[in-house]
Order: C-alpha cells, then structure tokens, then sequence
C-alpha cells in the first residue's frame, strides 16, 4: 500500500522510479511486424504466460474541463463490450479463459494490459483487438461506469489524502489541465456522451502513437503476425496534443482545508527536472537520500524514527510530459502536524544547502544499482517495462546501461543538482485537518 | 491467491501492514492465483525450524521470508497490539546491530524488506540478489533471539504505530466501521480485536510487554522459512544450518484462544459519518476455515466456499450481474471469503449503492439475491464454470517470483500443510453442486451475521 499520489502513474513515468537490471538477465529485442509494427519482447519460456502492455501517448491531459474524467471513462469501458460481443459476454470469456485484460488512463498516456495462458493466447489477442478498434459503447455500460465513477469521485471528495493532493495539483497547475482530477468530477462525468469516448478513442489510439511491449512465452516470429492482426486495424494517424508545456506556480505558502479528523494530511510540492534531463539520475538518487525510499532516507529519519511523527514520510519525483514537479507528503496528529511540516521544510533546505554526504551517496548509489532486478518479478512487469523504455526514449540497451548512469554520479554533480532541485521557499503545502499551530498563507484554489 | 485471497493485499510499505482489507469497497475484491503445484522442496532442522524452498530462475532474485505461528489472537488480555507493534520493534537492533542497521545492510546491498502481522502470524521478508541470501539469514537469525529494545528506541515507535493506526483507522469511516463489525461478528473471540489494537492499549505498551512477547513465541520451532526464486534446496540448506541452525529451540505455548460461544441472534451495526462520502453494506458470517473445517471432519467445505464465492463474485458473478447490471441499483457489488485462518473465518456480501439511491434498497436486493439462490440451487454449468477460473489461476500464482513464498507461509502458519497446498486444484475440481449448496446453506445463518451499514448523512 502506497502512499496516494496526485498522479496515477502510467507505466511510462513509473519507469523513471527504477533502477537498473542486473545486466543479461533478459534480452529485449525489436521485433518489427510484416505490416511495419514495432513491438519490444522478452522471450521467456519458464510459465506459459504471455504478456502485453500497450501505451500510446495522451491521457487525461486531452480532457476538457467540462468532461474532465473522458479517457479514464474510456478506459474503463474498452473491456465492456466490443465488435459482437455485448458486455457480459466479453467479460464472461475473458473470465472463462481466465485472460486479464484492463485499460487505464493517466495523465499523459492511455494503456493496456493483457495477461493470458499460452492456451489462450489467439484469443486473448483477439478480444485485445476488439476492445482496441471496435468499442461498443453500449448505453447500459456506459452509464454503469459513470455511476461507478461518480461513487469514487464522492468518496474521494471526502477523503483527507485525495483532498489533498487534488488541492496541491490545482494550486501548482491552475491554468492546466494537470491541475484538475483525473477521475472528473460529479458534474464533469454527468457531460461526458458517448460521442465524446468515440472521439477520445479515435483520437488517440492510432498507429503513430502506439508502443508495444511483450513477454513471455511467445517468439518474434509467433508474434510478428499477431501484431498486425491486433494493431493493424488501427488508424495511422492520432490527434495532436493541444496542451501546452507548462511551469507550475512557485507561489509557496501554505493552504490548510479545514476537515474533522483526528490526522491532518499533507500534501506539498513545487517544479521538478524533465525525465530527459542530463541531470535526472543525479536528481533521482539526490531525491532517495531525501525522502525516496526504504528506511534510511533523510525525512523517514527525522520525522518518523526519531520522533514518531508519522508512519509514512516521503518525497518523490514526478516527471510529466509538459512539465515536472517534486512532490512530498506525511500525515500526523492534528496537535504534532505543525512539527512534521517544519521538519520537511528544514531537511529540503538542508539538502539544497548542502546536498548528500559522500557515505550517502555511495549507500544510494548501491542500493539503485542493486534493486533494479527486483523489479523484473513477473511476465507483467517486462512487458510494462518495455513499454515505458520506448514511451521515454531510452533505448532497447537501456536494461544494460542504467546501472552506467547512476554509477557515474559525482558528489560534487550531486551536490550541484540537490541546489538547484529543492527551493523551500517555493513548496506550496496543503494541509487537510485541523491542525494546531499551522498558518494558512493562502486560500484554497477555486474556493473550496 | 484465491486460496489466500487477503494476502497480496496484506503487504504494505514501510516497515510492516496489517492484514486487514476494508472488505466493504467499489472495486470487485481481486483474486490472486491459486496454489498449485509449487514442487516445494522442505526439511526441518534439528531446532525445530520448518523450511521451505520453491525454485524460480527468469532472474537471479531470492525472496527470504520467514514467519512465526503468532499473530494479534494470541495476545494476552490488555495488551492488543502488542504482536505488530513488536513487528515494528524487530528493526530496533540486537546485542551486536544498532537500530535500524538490518535495514540498512538491505538497502546497502540493493534489497527491499517489509514486514506483516495478522491475527494468526507474522511475517518479515527480504528480496535480494541471491548472491546476498545468506547474509539476510545470518541477521534474520540473529534477531530471531538477541532483540534488544531500550525505551529510548521503543516510545516513538509507539507513537510511530498511533499514526499508523490514525492513518488506516481512524481517519477512514469505512475501517471505523470494519473495526465494530468485527467486534460484534466475535462475541469472545481475539478475532474480534483489530490487529493492530485499540487505541488506548497501545498507548500503555511497554518494552517488557513487547520483550515478554517476543520470548513467548519466537523460536525456530514456532517459525516456518520459505525462500522462494534462483536457488535450490541444496545450495539453501547448508547455509540455513549455518545460520538459523545456531538458533536454540526453546518451549512455546500451545495456541489456544477463547473459542466463540452459540450465537443466538444477527446483529446490525451503523455508522454515520459526514467523511464517508458514500454509504455502503455489507453482511458477515462466520464460516469455516481449512483448519476448523477439518477438525469438524468437513474438510471439503471451504473447497465448496470458494467455489460459492467465485460463483456469486467478479464481474460476471451472480452478485453483479442482478445488482449492478440488472436493477442498476448498486455501483459495485461482491463478496469475499478466505480460507486461511488459524480459527472460524468470515464470509462477506457486499454492495455500494449507485448515487441517490437508498442502501436500504440495496441491503434488500442484496438479500433478495442470496435467498433466490438458495432456493434455486445451482446450476451445474456455473460450478464447473466457477472450477476451471479458479484452477487456471494456479498457473499465474508461479509467476511472481515472491507470490509463493506468500502462499506457503501463511497455509503454514495455519494449520495447513504442503500437502494441502498441492492437493488445492485437485480438492477445487472435486467440488460438487450439491456441497456448493450444502455450504451455501449453512453458511447463511442469521443468527451468525453482522450487517454493517455506513451512512452519509445523519439519520433521525
């Protein structure tokens, strides 16, 4: 259980949370389709599971503020009736064959995932196809979703941790679409039509757009085929982004939403580094000595170990398409919050001020060279890890380099990168409760 | 896995989770895989430690998991939490580690560690490069019996798992109500205390009580190890010997909780909370476990419960299908069941209701549903239906590299046994439509049911 976040990660960003693999342990390969699709493939024959995850770029960042919540409405019922399938029977079959099959959408990017047994793999194919190319949108599912999707956005209106982090993103991002929901809202998810998921899946689904990532018990030769079989029918071409790059504000101050609950909840942030930056390992394991993991991280000491203040302390890199951010977060006693939120502000001065020690950096450095074949534990986390290497560039080497990267990690680089990363006076802070001895500096955006 | 359906979602970050689920919530409740098949190679050493060792190779990982047969059941009166909040305290050093030097040996080496307690075990684990296995034993053995805990260690841990418990608990209505149904659905027994205890008994936890604790119950001959990934049970066994083989056996209680008296009569628990957001319900049985069922001398009901409950739940289950699709009265619609519980376990129905309408009207359909089938029946197509999704699972219940380790554990930590584990396919598809309904049947009893309503808004 993670901590919530502002942004549902898609498979693409989270992959700039990882560290490298163990070098040879699987070997990716381009396996290019008699039609001209690409798909990257682990070939890995020890369960008869194949995978495959499919990204294509633009999620809910094409939504407009009055449909705010489309592409995770569209997501939700691509696997909700296709072709001649109705509903029910799609989701009997993929439930009789026992094929797994889900869409979600984040910011920046829609995906898919498909896991089936080896037995089942034409037809789980299949099915992968029709939910792709040929979404039925039937009037009963789709109210369905709606309603199912209004019940979340309620709860989540109430809820200390979605406030949050839903108040700190419209506070960075007020002229973005990054600053609204993901999920909609309410009154957003009402004004979605089905004309408006046609047009989100023609838009956005299309051949120029599309990455493809497979593992499993499948050969380039078994699934060059199947690529055009299921992709082909895609249109060429997608629909261009309309969203702007965009800087968040760097306002700072504090904005406190009055909630009765005995644990205020803290939510804060400010502008982070591209994922394409030179600079973002450095950033990334300067972050892990900060608050980004495991037990010896800077905030997990001061706040929690030392003084008990809370059972989750942590910050974080966000990277996104149009922009970046640094983000943090701990929850605390009403009467002890005040503590924790001046204790974070110090450890981001201090590591502006000073950076990591020499023993820090190294312990870092060891643990995200170490850690990265930890990730590959499933024929899914392949597949998903192929699709985000191609959705940020990195290359089909990039398994056998990323341990490069962050090995070549200087002090003094750290040093440079850590000053000109954290600004404390530029956090802006949301505190959800009652807390005792905090000052609200600002309103909350949108007067809520 | 469905056979442990709780346990994928038990995990947590940061130093220990608690295994409990909010059953009462939107999404379908997920299945894990089903064990099958694991080939585990075991052995038991002169001490007592049970070993187990499942063989995965795709990369060159281990997950080192080790478990003791303790759990918050057996806590003494007074003194809830007391098993997770030692959890927490088994990262504070030994007579020759600091404070929180374990974890940072693991991170140094580029593993990852967390830890779980639930009602009937506890469980610390590590994922590793193999090559670092057995330096995750030597420390993991060490702890085993040379914990050293000083107050100044021990006070902001405490005040560490109040947050923790503010956090899952106290800060979310739905886990406030979960807190009570379980309360009410145990008249006497520890089930019906949370695991990680009640607010004012953890306050007065002390070092000795988590020390009396920890030399109570932790011994190689109350622990299971379960390594699972790129090792074999030859390269795993001399190093075991090496390390938890110095471990001295010693004289652990048996288990034996207070056992549930007759319950004459259901009971409704409601809770109203301007924080919830929406309302919800839910309906819990008592229901047999493995380990209670076999000693009642049924030990094919709770085979016959998982098939019920696959039947009634998912997204094409009989559940969702009348409430969600058919009268669009619900958002979500379930239940869920599990098996692996060292006492008498619970079966709970589920639904939320789609906006503006009333729960009572879906408390109605819900039961509606439930007495239809019962009388009804089963229809034969759905039972072998039902079989073949939960066997097929067994084959994605492999892939994970740490999901095994997992599994093994916690069926052995209560009262199961590796045999049961292997046998978990052949003892599904065994399952007829006549014991579905037999379970079925005596599983709704309403004398043995708490229904827990959450409400948004003030009732008069």
């Amino acid at each position: 259980m993670r901590p919530l976040r502002p942004f549902a990660f898609a498979a693409a960003l989270l992959l700039s949370a990882l560290a490298p693999l163990a070098a040879g342990a699987v070997e990716p390969q381009r396996v290019v389709s008699p039609g001209g699709i690409e798909a990257w493939l682990i070939e890995d024959r020890s369960n008869p599971i194949i995978a495959l995850d499919v990204g294509f770029r633009g999620g809910a960042v094409t939504d407009s503020a009055d449909k705010a919540g489309r592409a995770r409405m569209a997501a939700a019922l691509l696997d909700e009736g296709a072709g001649d399938l109705d509903s029910q029977t799609f989701q009997k079959e993929l439930a009789d064959l026992s094929i797994r099959l889900g869409f979600d959408a984040g910011r920046d990017t829609f995906t898919g995932s498909l896991t089936t047994l080896t037995r089942n793999r034409d037809r789980a194919f299949e099915l992968l196809r029709l939910a792709l190319t040929e979404p039925r949108f039937d009037a009963e599912p789709v109210e369905r979703i709606r309603q199912q999707l209004v019940v979340r956005a309620k709860r989540d209106a109430v809820d200390p941790d979605s406030v949050a982090w839903s108040t700190l993103t419209a506070a960075l991002y007020p002229d973005h679409p990054y600053g609204r929901r993901t999920d909609g809202t309410p009154e957003s998810l009402a004004a979605i039509e089905r004309a408006d998921l046609e047009a989100f899946v023609a838009e956005r689904l299309a051949r120029d757009n599309l990455y493809i990532g497979v593992a499993g018990d499948i050969s380039a030769a078994e699934l060059g085929p199947l690529l055009d079989a299921v992709f082909g029918a895609l249109p060429a071409e997608s629909a261009p982004i309309a969203a702007g790059a965009t800087e968040p504000a760097a306002d700072g101050g504090t904005i406190v939403v009055d909630k009765e609950v005995p644990q205020s909840v803290v939510a804060l942030g400010h502008g982070g580094i591209a994922r394409d930056h030179p600079d973002y390992y450095t950033a990334y394991a300067v972050n892990y000595i900060l608050g980004g993991g495991g037990f010896a991280s800077r905030l997990y000491t001061e706040v929690r170990e030392a003084r008990g203040l809370a059972y989750s302390v942590y910050s974080y890199l966000n990277p996104l398409d149009l922009s970046s951010l640094v983000l943090g977060g701990v929850a605390t006693a009403n009467a002890r919050v005040g503590e924790s939120l001046e204790l974070i502000r110090q450890e981001w001065a201090r590591m502006a001020a000073e950076g990591p020690s020499a023993e820090e950096l190294a312990d870092a450095k060891t643990y995200l060279t170490g850690s990265f074949p930890l990730r590959l534990n499933s024929t899914g986390a392949l597949s998903r890890i192929l699709v985000g290497m191609q959705m940020e560039n990195l290359g089909l080497d990039y398994l056998e380099r990323r341990n490069d990267y962050i090995e070549a990690i200087t002090l003094k680089d750290a040093r440079r990168v850590a000053a000109a990363l954290y600004h404390p006076e530029a956090l802006t802070a949301v505190v959800v409760g009652r807390p005792d001895g905090i000052e609200a500096t600002r309103a909350a955006p949108g007067g809520s | 896995m469905r056979f442990f359906a709780r346990l994928s979602t038990a995990a947590s970050f940061r130093l220990s989770a608690l295994a409990i689920v909010a059953v009462v919530g939107l999404a379908p409740l997920s299945h894990t895989a089903a064990a099958q098949v694991f080939e585990p190679d075991s052995f038991t050493l002169d001490n007592g430690l049970q070993v187990v060792v499942v063989t995965n190779s795709r990369t060159p990982i281990v997950t080192h998991m080790l478990w003791y047969k303790v759990g918050a059941a057996d806590e003494p009166p007074g003194k809830s939490g007391i098993a997770h909040f030692l959890e927490h305290l088994m990262f504070k050093g030994t007579e020759t580690l600091e404070p929180g030097e374990f974890s940072d040996i693991i991170a140094r080496n580029g593993g990852r560690e967390n830890a779980f307690t639930s009602m009937d075990y506890t469980a610390y684990f590590q994922t590793v490069a193999k090559d670092r296995l057995e330096l995750m034993m030597r420390h993991e053995a060490d702890r085993m019996h040379n914990l050293v805990l000083t107050d100044p260690v021990v006070l902001p841990e405490r005040d560490v798992v109040l947050e923790e418990r503010r956090s899952r608990t106290d800060n979310e209505p739905s886990s406030q109500l979960w807190e009570m149904i379980r309360a009410s659905l145990y008249l006497q027994h520890p089930y019906g205390t949370p695991v990680i205890g009640w607010e004012h008994e953890i306050a007065a936890l002390t070092s000795s009580d988590a020390l009396d604790f920890y030399a109570h119950w932790y011994a190689p001959n109350n622990a299971v190890l379960v390594i699972s990934g790129d090792v074999s049970v030859q390269e795993v066994r001399p190093m075991v010997e090496r390390t938890y083989g110095q471990v001295p056996r010693k004289d652990v209680p048996e288990r034996v909780r207070l056992a549930e008296p007759q319950q004459w009569a259901g009971r409704r628990v409601e809770m109203t909370s301007a924080r919830a957001g929406q309302p919800s319900l839910s309906i819990s049985y008592l229901a047999p476990s493995y380990r209670t069922a076999a000693a009642a001398g049924m030990p094919e009901r709770p085979y016959a419960l998982q098939v019920l409950s696959e039947i009634l739940g998912g997204n094409t289950g009989r559940l969702y299908r009348a409430l969600v699709i058919e009268q669009g009265l619900a958002a979500g619609a379930g239940n869920s069941y599990d098996a692996t519980s060292f006492d008498t376990t619970s079966y709970t129905f589920w639904a939320s209701p789609r906006p503006d309408v009333e729960v009572e009207a879906v408390e109605a359909a819900l039961r509606a549903e439930i007495a239809a089938f019962l009388e009804a029946g089963v229809e034969a197509a759905e039972v072998e239906e039902a079989k073949a999704r939960l066997t097929a699972e067994a084959i994605y219940a492999r892939d994970n590299v740490s999901a095994p380790a997992r599994i093994i554990g916690a069926a052995l930590a209560t009262g199961s046994s590796l045999e049961d584990l292997e046998d978990w396919p052949n003892r599904i598809a065994a399952v007829t439509p006549e014991e579905v309904m037999q379970a079925a049947r005596a599983l709704i009893d309403p004398a043995r049911a708490v229904t827990g309503v959450l409400r948004t808004e003030p009732t008069t």
